[in-house]
């Protein structure tokens, strides 16, 4: 069994403070959703779990299994067992889908130990008809002229070419229309085992009706403010999250707003 | 400083240099009334280099003797692996010796032609007469183009008749491994009226440095309804001067497309300009460069409007590193009465290093109304959002960046269509960017 540990994390982005001390905990073969209403610093969390170059990490610790993860440069992290689905991936041109998707899972092989084409292309196919996406788009340069769900459906068959220890889905389902989020969810689904951990980042209840979550939590001005089991969940859609502002005295749940 | 900008070649050394090639009376006039022309002439003015210091006039040699090869056995491996050994239309010169030449039979019955400069000169002198220099490229348009005419001393000619449609590449190789050699080559390629034709060049040096000039020049003739691919790989060493000056000429319903991967490690300057003479008549150049050292270069890729609802389209993708400089022109122009013509650009560079430098400017002149045009430019460095998404994926920032500057040079590389080339091109690209 695998451990991410996040503890009192304090996060800056050009000098503003968004998280303000966030403590999770996640095992492998648990689905742990974070919910909350926007600007509450949930994308934060993400971002700066992988390391993106604009966020900084001005107090606390994430640690894999006892390694420092924030000493760790973006590709490290990812070698360690890190996965990051974005919300806004990169379009890079002249590289095609499955060169780059090859060359990411040779990074974390030996030299000499590099996947086979013919094993790589077999995989890629049964997971993008998992998917529902055209063979076509592995000849397709990385995200470009992508639409937004054929996007968000890329980053899914990443996460299940690379199979990570941990991956972190940032809004994976914003903008999916219910059949996309139903094969993504199905993709996420195939995901599941005790080799796996997984952090859903989401505004809607919705994508919970296919992947059930093992654990909830709720972040408000920039902390997880509450954590429970799938009935919370299921308790934010019915009611919204104004109970929790009253229970707690929150008046502004964006971060910039004290309590 | 001041260079000297009078040649060391007199008349009597062009006169019996022709003599010795058997050349006829016109093609030695031409010869010699460029090299008169040539002191008066200025030197072109790329825009925003200065090249007045650039030594464009002294070289240890006009002609150096070279091996022929009776076999392609006989190449040299790198020469070899540009090619494919089963490749029939194949000609490769030697410094400036015309070394080997072969031509699928069944195109020889129907009438292609490919063959050196100096036989074509001879052997086709109508061909030669209609076209060398007479309408793409003109001797007295500046210095250099009369120095070219006047110094000529290789070069290829690739006549394809009416209707003839080669399916196989035609390629030709140009080997400098004498560091005393200068290359004054011209290639003339005719595509008759329906004809197609896809023509490779390889400039290749297997000498680290040079000593000599390169001038360069390529004339491309699109008949109506006739289509060129010209994709071209320059590898010259550092140590020449470079001019190298790539037209063609599109007539109605014709299309000239260009791949050029300029990868010289020498200072350089290319024009490459595409005349849409005739209606429906489309343009495609498409060049990719990488800068090292402390080279300097300027790229100005034209393309000019006539005909009406002619297309044309420049992309043009630079990387810079060390203290190397490159300005890259794009010039879309587009003249009165080509109504519905529409001219795109896309410039952008890539800076490796805080020291290189890179420019892009794009510029549309247009003398008409009913157009359409547009331009797109960039200069800056590997995008950060994209290493660190590459990144994520566990991929190296070195392999990151590899992919990203890849990527960025793909679009040449993807469209030249002999494998060998291909690799090439990739790996001098690998090479120069590392």
């Amino acid at each position: 069994m695998s451990t991410l540990v996040i503890k009192d994390l304090h996060v800056e982005i050009e000098g503003k403070e968004i998280l303000k001390g966030v403590n999770l905990t996640i095992n492998t073969s648990e689905i742990h959703a974070i919910m909350g209403p926007n600007g509450t610093g949930k994308s934060t969390l993400a971002s700066a779990i992988m390391g993106h170059p604009k966020y900084e990490v001005t107090q606390g610790t994430i640690e894999l299994d006892g390694e420092d993860v924030l000493a760790m440069e973006v590709d490290e992290r990812a070698r360690a067992g890190l996965f990051l689905a974005m919300q806004y991936p990169s379009e890079i041109s002249g590289v095609t889908n499955a060169d780059f998707m090859r060359s990411a899972m040779n990074a974390r092989r030996e030299e000499g130990n590099e996947v086979s084409l013919m094993k790589f292309i077999r995989e890629l196919d049964s997971k993008m008809e998992t998917l529902a996406m055209d063979q076509d788009m592995a000849q397709r340069y990385l995200n470009e002229g992508f639409s937004g769900g054929e996007k968000k459906r890329n980053e899914i068959l990443q996460m299940m070419m690379i199979k990570p220890t941990f991956a972190v889905l940032d809004e994976i389902d914003s903008g999916l229309d219910i059949d996309a989020l139903k094969v993504v969810s199905e993709g996420i689904n195939q995901m599941k085992g005790e080799n796996f951990g997984c952090l859903i980042i989401t505004h809607y209840q919705r994508l919970l009706n296919y992947i059930t979550p093992d654990h909830v939590h709720v972040m408000m001005q920039g902390r997880v403010v509450k954590s429970g089991g799938p009935e919370l969940a299921h308790k934010l859609e019915a009611e919204g999250y104004d109970w929790i502002k009253t229970e707690l005295g929150i008046e502004d749940e964006t971060v910039g707003q004290e309590a | 400083m001041t260079v000297e900008t009078k040649l060391t070649m007199t008349e009597q050394d062009v006169r019996s240099f022709s003599a010795s090639h058997s050349e006829p009376e016109a093609f030695t006039n031409l010869r010699v009334q460029a090299l008169a022309a040539a002191e008066a002439l200025p030197l072109p003015k790329p825009d925003k280099t200065k090249i007045i210091n650039w030594n464009f006039t002294d070289f240890p040699a006009h002609t150096v003797e070279s091996s022929t090869y009776a076999s392609l056995d006989e190449l040299p491996e790198q020469v070899k692996s540009l090619v494919d050994l089963e490749q029939k239309n194949l000609y490769i010169q030697h410094n400036n010796t015309p070394a080997f030449v072969s031509l699928d039979e069944g195109l020889k019955a129907q009438g292609v032609i490919l063959t050196d400069i100096q036989t074509a000169i001879r052997e086709h002198a109508d061909l030669v007469a209609k076209y060398f220099m007479t309408e793409a490229v003109k001797a007295e348009e500046h210095k250099l183009t009369a120095f070219h005419a006047a110094l000529l001393n290789g070069g290829v000619f690739l006549y394809v008749p009416k209707n003839v449609v080669i399916e196989k590449p035609v390629q030709a190789v140009f080997l400098h491994d004498n560091e005393e050699a200068s290359l004054f080559n011209h290639a003339l390629i005719v595509a008759d009226k329906s004809s197609s034709v896809t023509y490779v060049e390889n400039y290749i040096s297997t000498v680290p440095k040079a000593k000599g000039l390169a001038n360069i020049v390529s004339e491309v003739f699109a008949e109506d309804n006739a289509s060129v691919t010209y994709g071209a790989v320059d590898v010259l060493a550092e140590g020449f001067t470079t001019y190298v000056n790539r037209r063609g000429v599109a007539q109605r319903d014709a299309r000239i497309e260009w791949a050029l991967g300029m990868m010289n490690d020498s200072d350089t300057i290319s024009d490459n300009t595409t005349f849409l003479l005739g209606d429906n008549s489309v343009g495609d150049t498409k060049t990719v460069v990488v800068g090292r050292g402390a080279q300097k270069q300027n790229f100005t890729t034209q393309v000019i409007h006539w005909g009406k609802n002619s297309d044309g389209q420049i992309l043009k993708h630079g990387v810079m590193k060390d203290s190397a400089s490159s300005i890259f022109n794009g010039i879309g122009k587009i003249e009165h009465g080509a109504t519905k013509a529409n001219a795109e650009q896309e410039s952008r560079v890539l800076m490796l290093s805080p020291k290189a430098r890179g420019d892009a400017n794009p510029i549309l002149l247009i003398d008409e109304d009913d157009v359409t045009a547009g331009h797109a430019a960039s200069v800056g460095r590997v995008d950060p959002l994209q290493l660190y998404y590459l990144m994520s994926r566990g991929i190296t920032k070195q392999e990151a960046e590899r992919l990203v500057i890849h990527g960025f040079l793909a679009p040449v590389v993807n469209v030249l269509p002999i494998e060998g080339v291909k690799k090439q091109l990739t790996e001098v690209i690998e090479r120069k960017v590392r």
